[in-house]
This record gives C-alpha cells, structure tokens and sequence, in this order.
C-alpha cells in the first residue's frame, strides 16, 4: 500500500534514555535535493543538542516538525520522495504513519530495562547491548565518560552488528572500585567483562582513554580483538592538555566543571546544562574521586601520557582505524598520523575531541565501514 | 545504579548507607523505631511517617526511641556529637524546636566558636516542614528563617529526593549542626535516585530551568511551583530561569546573582511567613550588590503573616501557588514593575 519511493524522517533516538527532542530549526528548505549525509535539521534533547543528517536521498517534500516544538521519539518530522511521487501519495502516507511503539514495550523513557549488569571478577559492570546479528562490537569510552558517550554511535552500528558498549570500573555505574589503575588494568577489566557476557572476539571501538585501552587489549590478546577504531586516542603521543585531566578531576561545582567540559568540543555551545550535570551527579558518587585520580596519576602524572603504545601496534597491525577531530583540544589531532603507515587515518574538521558526537554521522560511516572490511 | 525512588526512601537510603559506612552514626527521635514502651513492636513506626522504618532491623540499638521530650534528647545529641559521634537526630515537626532553642542556638551553634576552634558539634537535627498537610497551624511551619538567622548552623531544605539523599549524607558528614528541613508534602515525590552514596556540597544551588527574561528562586516545595509558574509563563513567550537554593545556610549568592544579571529580574518565593525570611533577604543582597542589573523592582511571594489554617481552603491558599508566582513574574514584565525601580 505504502509508497517505497516515500522515506520518512524521524525524531531520531539518541541514546537509551531519549524518549523525545525538539525540533529547533531546519537546515534545508522544503523543495531542496537532499544527499546522502546533508545537515536536515536540528534537535535538542535534554542532554545536547545535534544535526540530524539524511540518510536517504530525495527531494524533500513536506516539513511537519516545527520549530520550537517536542515530539516523540520517531514521530514523522519530514517526508523524503523522488519529484515524480504525486502529492496525492505523500498526504495518504502522512495520514497513514502511526509513531511506532517503544521497542522495550512499555514506550518509558526510563533507563531500567534497556542498561544491564554484569557481575565480572573486576566487579559489577553496566553495559547496553543493541542489535542482534552480525560481527560483535565493544564500545570502550574515555577517562572521566560513560556509555552514554555513544549515544549517537550505538543505534546506528547496531544496525548491522551486535553492539556491547560498557562503563569501565571507577566511571558510569559499574564500580568505583579500580583494582589496578593501569591501561592493563582497564584493559583485563574489558577482558573479564568479555568473558561474562560470553564474547570471544570484537571489533574494539576506543575513545581517548579507550581507545589506549583497546590497544592493550589487542596486545594483550591479540585473539579477542578482530579490529581496533581509535578515536581520539590516547597512547599514540606523549602529548595532552593535562589542564583538561587536573580541570575534570578538580572540578567540584557546576561553575568549575563547564569550562573543563566545553574543552571536549569544537562547539562549545554542545556543553548543556544536563551534560554537566549529569557528569556533577557522577563526579559526587562515593569512590569516583579517588578513581580518577588513581586513573590520571596512573596515565597521565606530570602533564604526559605514560603508556605510548604506538610501536607495538605498528608491530601489531590489527586492522586499525583511527579518527580524530581536527580541533581536538584535549589530544591533538598530530597523533592521529603515529600509525598512519598501517591505519586508515581520517580527520574530521570542525570536530573537536568527542568527534563520535560532534560529526557522528561521518564517523559511524568511518566505523561501519572499517568493521565491515575487517570482517 | 539509578532508579525512582521517593524523598521518603532516599533519606531511609541516606541514613542507612552512612550507618553502615560510620560506626559513629546513630539516629534517635520519637517513634523512630517502635514507640516508646511498645514492647514487641520493634519498628513498628519508623517514626511517625515512616521514614526512619526497616532502619531498626539493620543497626538495631544504633537507633533510639526517646522520651517525648525535645530539649533532653535535642541536647543529649548535641552533646554525643561535641564527644565524637554523629547523631541524626529526628525531632518530628520542626515546630517542635521552640522548647530546645537553647541545644540548638546556644550551645551547638556556638561550641566551635566559644571553644576556639576546639570543638566540632556534627549533629544533623531533621524535621518535617512545610504546610499543606492539614496539619494545622502548630505543626505546619516554614520555620527556616529562624535557623538561617544563626551564625553556626547550617541549614537544608531539598526539592527533591535526589538531592534529599546527597545533601544529608554530606549533613551527616559535616562537622558543623546542620537543620535538615523535609517538606512533608515532598515525602512522596518520585525522581532518579542512584542506589550508591553520593554527597551534594552545601552553598551550590540547583538551576532546574534555564531563562533569560526572568529569574525565580525557590526552595522546598514551593520550587515545584515555581517551575509550573515557569510552564505556564512560557506558553506567552517568558522565559524564566528557575533556581532551586537546596541549602539556605550557606547560601549561593553567586547563582543568584549571576542569574539576575542576565535576566534583569527577580521573583523570590519563600513558604515562610513574610517579615524577615529567606525572600526578604535575597531581596536585600540583590538590592545591595547587582542593583545595576535590575529592570523592575523585586517581587516576593510568600506565605501571610498568619498562623498556617486549618480550613483546607484557606491552608490551600496559604502556600504560594504557581499562579501567585505567575503573577508576581507578569508584575516585574509591566511597564509599572520597571517604572519602581527607574524612580
């Protein structure tokens, strides 16, 4: 019944607690040719605020989202169709979409059911696990970050893999407790974690801290890791801002913790309210404190990255993709040329250090792409 | 890990949490456990809404029931804290503190100061607030100016059970007398709560809204309000910024002025009677030290100066409501409310 040549456009879902955004303005006029990647629109949740690029081609035919007002997750916002599909088609298929269901049933937007534990020998560990087929794919996030650091990655990679993302011991709400605050450490933590949920090999996706740590797992074990993403990673450079590391560990009030966050973005207006407070929330829970500082004088005591794992990864070579942000702040985007002899190397201009959120469309194609040729 | 859990269980979760992590802590008041007397009827109360229950099968004889009488366990509280531990003590309506003013303002307010930095009080006084209870005029009160006027206490008030949980494990954990103020009809308020133990530093306030043509600050129940007022408002294009203090004593005057320096605006709201409390000294400190910023004068929104009704129409129209809020915000938009101030 339903015209194939129509595609909708959607509140997209952007992380495992969204239930709903707002549209706060279009970036392409009804009428326009929309590609492949083109900036549609953009959308404010209560976390950050995001463009959200066509994933179709078309022209776009009608906009309904409007300014200024909320809908629900996947509600219809816009109707993507080639010029030749009569307007007649189009209105029979707006009157005819229905917002579907919330998957997890009940349509809440409450985080119960869609995060997991797992009790490994490291301690308790929280995870999501989105899509069912496909290679497996462990999201690894940073120093001072959580899983809610791929809300933009996670649901599209799940589309054609199995995708584990976890909190790492002393970070999100796995334990504070971190038995050996080393790249090994975090790094057998990952292992145990693996272990539990009863994987014996993925695709390892590492952000800064991460994505160090992704490549000692890949050392380590070298078995378990079909391939390495680094994105803006730490261990391929001496270098980083340890204003950034001593700022986020210091920071006890919303006033001292902003600055330190808007250095994470090439946009510093990405930095909400609710992003600081949330991390507020996380930095006040008993053992974080000491966790971070254990991790920071572990990795990156005097101002340097103890652990540069560029050698033997170039020893190594595991199929490596590495990304950046072309205005990382926090590690430059210089270190993303340490393995470009064996990695394919993209850098993202206007990006900044969490280029996974800044320009996710362009990474998760990085991402998927890489994964896929890795096998 | 984090899940919704009401005011009421999150100052159980707080006080159970520090009792396993101190020793030191122990929790007394009337009825907290079982009821004086009530032999075999080991906790059955948990005090007279049940907040403290479930706590007695835990840390058994860590709590205790005491005598109806204020001024002795207020003081023996008091006087545990100066020798080493960390009593909670409950003392059911704050309404009740009048009979031990003397524990609370002149002796564990004062011990730091009058022993020259010798002696530490860490004794948390809790208390029901707030009217709205039908609970008549002795035990309905917003009584928070008392404390905030004394030098030496520290004084809380939270909107909310996430910040019920972090505020008083940091009151337990603090050295100074801290008064800690639930607001009875918040009892049952539902938010995200993690299940581990956390501490929210005293003196940061909360902005639960940001805006830009106006800024409200609140605390306790009447916060609620002022973010429905702040709803409402915003359905004719006013966008208010809505501050939450969730400590009186410090207080954030840095937020708050920040705030009304950008919006130009202030309605304060405050469910304690009008002469001398938290409104009016806002009022004051922004009159004093941004009056540069102001377009219009300040608004406050109070309760009257009258004993809390017992008449559920009248203690319902007692308590700040979100259209008096609304109000006092459309007074500071008028060309009127800018004049007051240009005078």
């Amino acid at each position: 019944m339903l015209n194939e040549r129509i595609k909708p456009i959607v509140m997209p879902k952007w992380g495992l607690s969204m239930s709903e955004g707002k549209v706060t303005g279009w970036l392409k006029r009804p009428g326009s040719t929309v590609s492949l990647g083109d900036e549609l629109l953009e959308v404010e949740t209560d976390k950050i605020t995001n463009v959200v690029e066509a994933g179709e081609t078309g022209i776009l035919r009608r906009v309904l989202g409007e300014p200024g007002t909320i809908y629900p997750v996947k509600a219809l916002i816009a109707v993507l169709a080639e010029p030749d599909v009569p307007d007649s088609d189009i209105d029979a298929f707006i009157d005819a979409y229905a917002v579907p269901a919330g998957e997890d049933g009940d349509g809440e937007a409450d985080a119960g059911p869609q995060y997991h534990t797992a009790e490994t020998p490291a301690g308790t560990i929280r995870y999501a696990k989105r899509g069912e087929n496909g290679p497996t794919v462990l999201l690894v996030h940073g120093f001072g970050g959580d899983l809610d650091n791929w809300l933009f990655t996670i649901d599209a990679l799940a589309e054609n893999a199995t995708v584990y993302a976890l909190d790492l011991p002393g970070h999100g709400q796995s334990t504070k407790r971190i038995a050996d605050p080393s790249l090994a450490g975090l790094s057998k933590a990952v292992l145990d974690f693996l272990d539990t949920v009863g994987v014996e090999r993925a695709h390892v996706v590492g952000h800064s801290m991460g994505g160090a740590v992704a490549m000692r797992t890949a050392l380590d074990a070298p078995g378990r890791v079909a391939s390495l993403s680094l994105i803006a990673s730490a261990g391929l450079g001496e270098q980083i801002d340890h204003g950034y590391i001593q700022g986020f560990v210091g920071a006890t009030s919303r006033r001292d913790l902003k600055p330190v966050l808007e250095t994470l973005f090439a946009d510093r207006g990405l930095v909400s309210r609710k992003l600081v407070d949330d991390l507020l929330k996380y930095k006040r829970l008993d053992g974080v404190d000491e966790a971070l500082r254990a991790l920071s004088s572990g990795l990156f005591a005097d101002g340097r990255q103890a652990s540069v794992l560029t050698g033997p990864i170039a020893d190594a070579k595991p199929p490596t993709l590495v990304v950046w942000g072309e205005e990382d702040r926090v590690i430059p985007a210089a270190h993303a040329q340490a393995l470009a002899d064996t990695a394919q190397v993209a850098v993202i201009p206007g990006a900044g250090h969490m280029v996974q959120m800044e320009a996710a469309g362009k990474v998760n194609a990085l991402l998927k792409d890489h994964i896929a040729k890795a096998g | 890990m984090s899940r919704k859990i009401s005011m009421k269980q999150a100052i159980n979760e707080a006080l159970d949490l520090e009792m396993r992590r101190d020793p030191t802590v122990i929790v007394m008041g009337e009825d907290i456990v079982g009821g004086t007397g009530a032999h075999g009827e080991d906790d059955a109360w948990g005090g007279v809404l049940g907040v403290t229950k479930g706590l007695y099968a835990k840390h058994g004889n860590r709590l205790m029931d005491t005598p109806l009488s204020e001024s002795a366990y207020i003081g023996a509280a008091v006087g545990a804290a100066a020798c080493g531990l960390r009593p909670v003590a409950e003392l059911m309506f704050m309404d009740f503190m009048g009979v031990c003013f003397d524990q609370i303002f002149n002796q564990a307010a004062k011990f730091r100061y009058m022993f020259g930095g010798k002696a530490e009080t860490p004794v948390v006084i809790r208390g029901m607030v707030g009217a709205g209870f039908r609970a008549a005029a002795q035990h309905s009160q917003m009584l928070t100016p008392l404390f905030t006027h004394i030098p030496g206490l520290k004084v809380v008030c939270p909107s909310n059970a996430y910040d019920a949980k972090g505020l008083l494990i940091q009151s337990i954990r603090d050295n100074d007398p801290v008064i800690f103020c639930e607001h009875k009809n918040l009892y049952g308020l539902e938010c995200e709560v993690p299940a581990e133990s956390y501490a929210i530093p005293f003196g940061e306030a909360n902005v639960l809204r940001d805006g830009d043509d106006v800024t409200i600050v609140s605390y306790g129940l009447t916060v609620h309000r002022a973010l429905e007022a702040a709803t409402a408002l915003a359905k004719d294009g006013t966008e208010a910024e809505v501050i939450d203090l969730r400590t009186l004593s410090p207080i954030d005057w840095d937020t708050i002025v920040e705030s009304v320096e950008r919006t130009g605006r202030l309605v304060v709201v405050d469910e304690a009677h009008p002469r001398c409390n938290l409104a009016t000294d806002i009022a004051a400190f922004v009159g004093q030290n941004a009056f540069g910023a102001l377009k219009a004068g300040v608004q406050m929104v109070t309760a009257p100066h009258t004993p809390v009704p017992f008449a559920p129409s009248l203690e319902d129209l007692y308590v700040p409501s979100a259209d008096s809020i609304a109000s006092a915000v459309r007074r500071t938009l008028s060309p009127k409310g800018a004049r007051s101030i240009a005078a």
